[in-house]
């Protein structure tokens, strides 16, 4: 720590600085501008109008208490956000709970930890078609189900649908969750249960009392990733809703590819927005670099 | 008891996981008759032979060779930006909180808003290029020139904004537990800075190194959502694999999801067995020192 030589932090920071300046914040600005600039069908037009945030809009308060087109997008990637969220948050916590309290020897906990983790290095586009022997009409699900007798006909709700969006997101992202949340479990203190088991907690007490309310911070984070990545899809929901389910992200996307580029910044700095109350409601609870 | 139920629990977990990727691989070696799902009709590798010839007009293995020579660019660079970032925040600089919470933005803000952003970077760019040189009159710019999005330009930043924030947060982490001393001890013996990085601080911090690495690979090598708009002419692997997604229907894709899958494990399962290496090393030749006089 030489702090009479600050000139070599600085050049340390410089490539990482010079990255995110280059690649985030001034596309980020950009989009806002070019949000209120105008468009035909060749070119954009620098402007200053809010007509690509009425059109988005158009008709939405009118129509209330009837929904418009943007307010059935945002309620159905809401809905999806939240079910998403639900699903991951349980299974997360019990795969970390049992990571953390029940794996006593850390050779063996970062072994699981890896098996949990290794997924996450490999293609989430063949992760999600790697879905299709088993849901699909004639997939092993099906037959399985068949065999039981449990249906009397193939089922066509497992591929392509709601459920199998829903699926896909649980499958690809539980991670998230798991790791932060394992992150805060192994920091309590194990004198702490002691402490609750003597003073008579049954273990469900326990759980609730204390690991719950230490976890939080871990939860929020899990939540906070959990939620921004389903809210700016546009590909699970794309390749496993086969491409019938709306959302934002698919809005963008479709704009874009029309080479309407103010429509869609227009959009996406609405998304940010809705993305970032989000995280600011989440984010009163949690200082997130305390946690590293 | 509720070791068992939890036991079990994670178990099903880990067949959820790696259940699905277990029968794409398996039905990867369908039989040339055979479909999308089981039963299988036969076992052969007639879908990879299939898959050499390529998949219909799409170039499959160049969109593989550019995939991978970005994928190694991507990781170097997130290994040598992060280590160096994760240095300066040890010290204290002008700015390094609101750095900090850019580069965590980054993580969370949607990738279709960060892909979106660059590609109008790039598109903007692009026309004030076009509107100089056609005011300059340089001919070569007004008839030949295309775009400035690329691989290496606008698709390598994109991959970045998704790479270097877990390299960050992996060195933000490995140095938070740095014991300190060792560096103050090499001072001591008159080490120079770059001495001591070079001689204690690296091979100490060099297994999360190898860690920073494989997120960096591997996150670029299947990173799609950033890429979408950002891309430019030549489609990375995943960006091709989406189109397949909806055009080809036989286990031609699965073949293909075998092969992608396999470079994945390949390389995490050098990383791996790198750091796992480098901790016997470290065994061998480390010396009792420090350990008292016990």
């Amino acid at each position: 720590m030489r702090s009479h030589r600050p000139t070599v932090a600085y050049l340390q920071a410089a490539p990482l600085a010079l990255v995110f300046l280059l690649f985030f914040v001034v596309p980020l600005v950009l989009t806002v501008i070019v949000s209120v600039w105008d468009y035909n069908e060749y070119q954009i037009i620098p402007d200053f109008t809010f007509n690509n945030y009425r059109e988005i809009f158009e008709g939405c308060i009118a129509d209330l208490p009837a929904l418009c087109v943007t307010f059935k997008t945002y309620w159905s990637t809401v809905k999806y956000g939240f079910l998403v969220w639900l699903c991951t948050l349980v299974i997360g916590f019990t795969i970390a709970y049992f990571l953390a309290f029940h794996v006593r020897t850390l050779t063996v906990q970062i072994v699981l930890f890896l098996i949990c983790t290794i997924p996450f290095w490999t293609s989430n586009v063949i992760r999600m078609i790697s879905w299709i022997p088993l849901l699909g009409r004639n997939g092993l699900v099906n037959d399985a189900l068949l065999g039981l007798g449990l249906v009397s006909e193939r089922q066509e709700w497992l591929l392509f649908s709601g459920f199998s969006v829903v699926l896909a997101f649980v499958h690809l992202y539980t991670l998230f969750m798991i790791v932060p949340i394992f992150n805060s479990m192994m920091r309590i203190d194990r004198t702490l249960l002691e402490a609750a088991n003597d003073a008579g907690a049954s273990g469900w007490q326990t759980l609730t009392n204390v690991v719950i309310p230490l976890c939080k911070p871990g939860i929020t984070i899990g939540s906070i990733f959990v939620i921004t990545i389903v809210m700016g899809d546009f590909i699970t929901i794309g390749v496993m809703g086969g491409q019938q389910i709306a959302s934002i992200g698919k809005v963008i996307q479709v704009e874009m590819s029309y080479l309407q580029f103010p429509a869609a910044a227009a959009n996406a700095v609405i998304l940010l927005a809705v993305v970032l109350m989000i995280i600011y409601a989440m984010t009163r609870l949690v200082d997130i670099r305390k946690e590293l | 008891m509720s070791f068992y139920l939890l036991a079990g629990v994670f178990a099903l977990f880990v067949l959820f996981l790696y259940g699905p990727m277990g029968t794409i691989i398996v039905l990867s070696f369908q039989g040339s008759q055979g479909g999308l799902t089981f039963p299988m009709d036969g076992v052969s590798t007639f879908w990879f032979s299939k898959l050499m010839e390529g998949v219909g007009v799409v170039d499959i293995w160049a969109a593989f060779r550019r995939s991978i020579r970005l994928g190694l660019i991507v990781m170097l660079l997130t290994v040598v930006f992060s280590v160096a970032a994760g240095l300066a925040f040890r010290k204290r600089f002008l700015g390094a909180g609101t750095l900090f919470y850019v580069v965590v933005a980054s993580l969370i803000v949607p990738s279709i808003v960060v892909s979106l952003g660059i590609g109008l970077e790039f598109r903007l760019i692009d026309d004030q290029v076009r509107a100089v040189g056609g005011s300059l009159g340089v001919t070569s710019i007004v008839e030949d020139y295309t775009t400035s999005m690329g691989l290496f330009t606008s698709a390598l930043g994109a991959h970045l904004t998704w790479t270097l924030p877990f390299g960050l947060l992996i060195m933000f982490a490995v140095f938070n537990r740095f014991d300190k001393s060792y560096e103050e001890a090499a001072r001591d013996l008159g080490a120079s800075d770059w001495q001591s990085f070079r001689h204690v601080v690296l091979p100490i911090i060099a297994p999360s190194l190898i860690g920073v690495a494989l997120f960096g690979f591997t996150l670029s090598y299947d990173e799609l959502a950033r890429s979408s708009q950002a891309a430019g002419d030549l489609n990375t692997l995943p960006l091709e694999l989406q189109g397949l997604t909806t055009t080809v229907t036989t286990p031609e894709i699965y073949a293909l999801g075998t092969v992608t899958t396999g470079v994945s494990f390949t390389v995490i399962l050098l990383a791996l067995g790198l750091v796992l290496w480098l901790r016997r090393r470290r065994e061998r030749h480390g010396t009792d020192a420090g350990q008292g006089m016990v």
